[in-house]
Parts: C-alpha cells; sequence; structure tokens
C-alpha cells in the first residue's frame, strides 16, 4: 500500500503517542534533584541530597538488599522449574500437554489481587506468612510461566531430529538434555531468567498482602513513600528504578541480538 | 496398558515438579476461597445475595465495569494507532518505536504512578502549567477522580494493547490490500472494509486482554483514586486486611475469577493465546 496522508498523520500520531508512554515516568528525575526537603520542581540550583540520603538510609538499603536477595533466588527457582516443564511439555506434546500448558500459565493471568488472597490464605497456616521462603514461593510461582512461555518460544525453533540424532549416537537422555537441548533454548531461558527477576523486583500487591515488617522490599517500601507522598527520597529510588530498568533493558537487547547473530552464524 | 503407557509420557516428570506446586500451592487457596464465597459467615448464596441488597457493593462493582470499559476503549484505540504505523514503516523506525514501547512496557508501575502523582496532582506540573501559560484559572481535579484513574491506567495498558495487535497485523497478507486497491477501492475503503476485518482477531485479543488486565488492577486506582474512586481489587484488599471479612471478598473475587476464565475462554477461540502472550507453542 502506498503511504498515503492518513498513514502519515497516523505515524505522527503513533510517535507522540509512544513519547507520552515514555516521558510521563522521566519527570521523577528533577524531582530528585530538588534541593527542598518536600516534593517540587528544583528552580535554580540541582542537589543530590536525595540520594545522598537514599544511599546512607538503612531502611532503603536493607529493602534494596532484600528485594535482590528474592529476585535473584525466585529468578533461580522459577528458570529452573519453569525451563524443565517447557522442555517436559514439548517433549509430551499432545492434548494433554496442551491443556497443562494453559492451566500453568494461569498464575500469569489471574488478577493479582486474587493470586494474593490465595497465598495469604495458605501462607498463615503454613506459618510462612511475612519470611523470606512465603514471598519466595509466592513469587517463584508467579514467575514460573514466564519462563514457561519464552522457553517454550525457543523450543519451537528447535528441530526434534537433532534430538534423536543425539539418541542414536548413543547419548542418554541426560546427555542429550544437558548437550543438545538445553545449549539450544538458551536464549529463552536467559530471558526467562530476566523477566523472573523483574516481575519479583517490581511486584507490589502479593508482597502488600504477605510481607509485614520482617520483610520489606523496595516496592513495598515505595508504596509507603507513595502514598505519604511527602519526601523525594522516593524520587530518587524512582530514578534509581528507572536506571535498573534501562540497563536491563540494554542488556537483553545485547544479549538477543547476539543470540540472533549465532544463530545466523 | 498401552494408554496408560502413553498417558505416563517419560516428560510429565519434568513437567511434574512445578505442577504439583502449583495444584498444592495455587490452585487449592484459591478452591478454598470459592469455597468460602459460599460458606462465610454462613452456608448459602448470602455473599452473593449482597450484591444486589448491598448500594455500595453495586456502586463498586458498577464502577469498576465502567473504568475497565473506558480503559479497554481508549488503549485498543490507541494502541491500534500505534500497531498500525509500526507494521507500516521502515525497518529502522520500527525497531526505534518498539524499544520505546518496551522501555515504558518496561517502567516499574510504583515509578509511573509515583509521576502521575507529581504530574496530576493539585498543585502539580500540568497544572502549574497550564496556570502559567494563563490557560486556566483554577487547577484542574486531575486525581481523586476517575480521570486521574483512567490516564493512569490507559497509559499503563497500551504496550499490552499493541503487542496482539501488532502480532496479527504483521501476519497479514499485504497482496490482499494491493488487490482491493488495484480493484479500484479508496485507500479509505480499503481499511475500512479489507484491512479492518482481518484485524479483528487482534482487536478482540486485545480488547479481551486489557480488560482482564484491567479488572484486578490496584496500584493504579488505590493512588490515583485516592480513596474516592473504590475498584473492586481495592475493596478486597480493604476487607481482607482491614475488616477481615473473608465471605464478602471471597464473593467478589470468585466473580472476577468467572469473568477473567470466561474471557479467557472467548479469546482462545480467536487467537492462540500463546501468540499473544509471547510465546510460540
Amino acid at each position: 500500500m502506498k503511504t498515503g496522508f492518513f498513514s502519515l498523520f497516523n505515524r505522527a500520531g503513533a510517535w507522540i503517542l509512544l513519547l507520552f508512554l515514555v516521558t510521563p515516568a522521566l519527570i521523577a528525575i528533577p524531582v530528585s534533584l530538588t534541593p527542598k526537603r518536600f516534593l517540587s520542581m528544583p528552580k535554580d540550583e540541582l542537589s543530590l541530597r536525595h540520594f545522598e540520603k537514599l544511599f546512607s538510609s538503612p531502611e532503603w538499603m536493607s529493602s534494596f538488599f532484600q528485594s535482590a536477595t528474592i529476585g535473584i533466588s525466585t529468578s533461580v527457582l522459577a528458570t529452573a522449574l519453569g525451563t524443565l516443564c517447557a522442555i517436559g511439555l514439548w517433549r509430551v506434546s499432545s492434548k494433554y500437554s496442551e491443556v497443562v500448558r494453559a492451566f500453568l500459565l494461569l498464575p500469569l493471568i489471574i488478577p493479582q489481587i486474587i493470586s494474593a488472597m490465595a497465598f495469604y490464605r495458605l501462607w498463615i497456616p503454613m506459618g510462612i506468612i511475612d519470611s523470606y521462603i512465603g514471598l519466595i514461593l509466592a513469587h517463584t510461582i508467579l514467575a514460573t510461566p514466564m519462563v514457561l512461555i519464552t522457553v517454550s518460544a525457543s523450543l519451537a525453533n528447535f528441530d526434534p531430529k537433532l534430538e534423536q540424532a543425539s539418541k542414536n549416537l548413543g547419548a542418554s537422555n541426560w546427555t542429550t538434555m544437558r548437550r543438545v537441548i538445553l545449549p539450544s533454548v538458551k536464549p529463552g531461558v536467559y530471558a526467562g531468567a530476566l523477566f523472573a527477576f523483574i516481575l519479583s523486583w517490581d511486584e507490589i500487591v502479593v508482597t502488600l498482602f504477605i510481607s509485614k515488617f520482617s520483610v520489606y522490599t523496595l516496592p513495598r517500601r515505595m508504596w509507603n513513600g507513595i502514598r505519604e507522598n511527602t519526601d523525594p527520597t522516593v524520587a530518587a529510588a524512582a530514578v534509581v528504578l528507572i536506571a535498573i530498568t534501562i540497563l536491563a533493558f540494554a542488556f537483553s537487547a545485547f544479549m538477543s541480538r547476539r543470540s540472533a547473530s549465532d544463530t545466523k552464524a | 496398558m498401552n494408554a496408560i503407557r502413553k498417558s505416563l509420557h517419560p516428560g510429565w516428570l519434568l513437567v511434574a515438579p512445578f505442577l504439583l506446586l502449583v495444584i498444592a500451592l495455587y490452585l487449592g487457596p484459591i478452591l478454598n476461597i470459592l469455597w468460602l464465597s459460599v460458606t462465610d459467615p454462613e452456608p448459602g448464596m448470602g455473599n452473593y445475595r449482597k450484591l444486589f441488597v448491598s448500594d455500595s457493593l453495586l456502586r463498586i462493582f458498577w464502577t469498576t465495569i465502567r473504568i475497565c470499559l473506558i480503559t479497554t476503549v481508549g488503549s485498543v484505540l490507541l494502541g491500534y494507532s500505534i500497531a498500525y504505523a509500526m507494521v507500516h514503516c521502515h525497518q529502522k523506525q520500527k525497531s526505534y518505536m518498539l524499544t520505546l514501547l518496551l522501555v515504558s512496557f518496561w517502567i516499574s508501575i510504583l515509578v509511573r504512578t509515583f509521576s502521575w502523582l507529581m504530574l496530576l496532582g493539585h498543585r502539580g506540573l500540568v497544572n502549574n502549567a497550564l496556570e502559567g501559560m494563563g490557560v486556566i484559572s483554577e487547577p484542574i481535579a486531575f486525581m481523586r477522580n476517575e480521570l486521574g484513574v483512567l490516564i493512569g491506567m490507559i497509559h499503563y495498558m497500551i504496550p499490552y494493547a499493541v503487542l496482539p495487535l501488532l502480532v496479527n497485523m504483521q501476519s497479514l497478507d499485504m497482496r490482499v490490500m494491493d488487490a482491493s486497491r488495484n480493484l479500484g477501492a479508496s485507500g479509505q475503503q480499503t481499511f475500512m472494509r479489507v484491512y479492518l476485518p482481518l484485524t479483528l482477531p487482534g482487536i478482540v485479543a486485545s480488547s479481551l486482554l486489557i480488560f482482564i488486565l484491567s479488572l484486578g488492577f490496584y496500584v493504579t486506582p488505590a493512588v490515583l483514586g485516592g480513596g474516592k474512586v473504590l475498584m473492586i481489587a481495592e475493596y478486597i484488599s480493604v476487607q481482607l486486611l482491614v475488616t477481615l471479612k473473608w465471605g464478602t471478598a471471597a464473593m467478589l473475587a470468585g466473580l472476577m475469577l468467572f469473568g477473567v476464565l470466561a474471557m479467557l475462554y472467548i479469546m482462545s477461540r480467536f487467537m492462540k493465546l500463546s501468540a499473544v502472550f509471547g510465546g510460540s507453542a
């Protein structure tokens, strides 16, 4: 189709919309540089005092540490479970396995408030409410479907004949898995691990329900800061989060480009 | 015997750990909640009847539906425009657009909500700027009302709306559109009578996805609604964490769950769900 007036008009509109998607979040940057003690735009001078406060505050630092611990544990667990599950479903490949796959994606789709209720309901009698174990388990259940999706996507491009060839050449199931299947789904595994980490790192709804005092993640502290809506330290924390997001994004773009050029070569 | 051996494919061993985890720690408590909705505080359909008796519950129910519908229409319309532009431009421009889309997709919901708080507040930047330019004399109330919730939600949902549309539009055979033009249809006719119907599955999938996601949305309504716009998710959390009424909360969760499952079912008839969620199993 020739590019008509309407298309050009729409393209301009799309660019404006895309900028509208990204720019509002950037407002945290100037606000975090205000020299004042309350949330405001800096007028004449800029100051890094809120970043200083953020990095010297034991509460914020402990939250960073807790979120990182929970995020990394979740990512490791979810990646292991999700990769195994994806390979299993791929090998079974029957009517039943598709039903099971749909079922296993539910934690990702069911509204988080319902998941939060479910975990809250069960974690109390299990005695793991407000504990690392409780949060890691809950986040793992929510994040594993992500890994399942990304690894399944990689498997869709994998030629099953390679697996047969490996077995015909005398490799055991385990060797085939380790030396043939896993290397070829690596991009999906990495992407899944990253998504699982981000999901946990950013998760607030379930966290609000199943943590109280002893575990206080970064989103939880941000949430409180947002609700009080006075302290510019929150803006500094938001800037740090944006920076981390962009780094993670650049990293994953780099990885996927590298794996794309690998497959070409 | 053969059937049993077939159903016990060794692949299931790899699936088992996560499957058992989900059944025990996720499905179990969800079924328990559904059970609570008909047994707490007393057995029967009392909790569900409340929906028709209690004015406040009814209002929350309709507020939720209304906000979800407007969010869906808004974000799918805007998402359609973005997806269309992305499919019909050069590869390089498209990859820039995709980058912006994904960056916004990845920025924490808390950061975005916080930003809207800065921008839309009574003394926020938008009001200050408009007053500075002399456009308005009184600050506009963007927050603690539905307008603020809608702005925050549509902004959050647009990337989710674009992705299914993009999948759908990329799969179209553009020669059909060329054929339509060659047969004498105008650009507008081609769009309305050929392109739009062909993208209908994408529109349906994207709408249902946004509706499902909006239905259980908690963060943005709670912050930008400022307690004035009560949606089901926030009401559930108040019932559980403040007033400790499991029955009512369980009933609302049950309704939400059935709504979501029904929509997923409809959606699966229009599009392979795995395509929507990024995989291609």
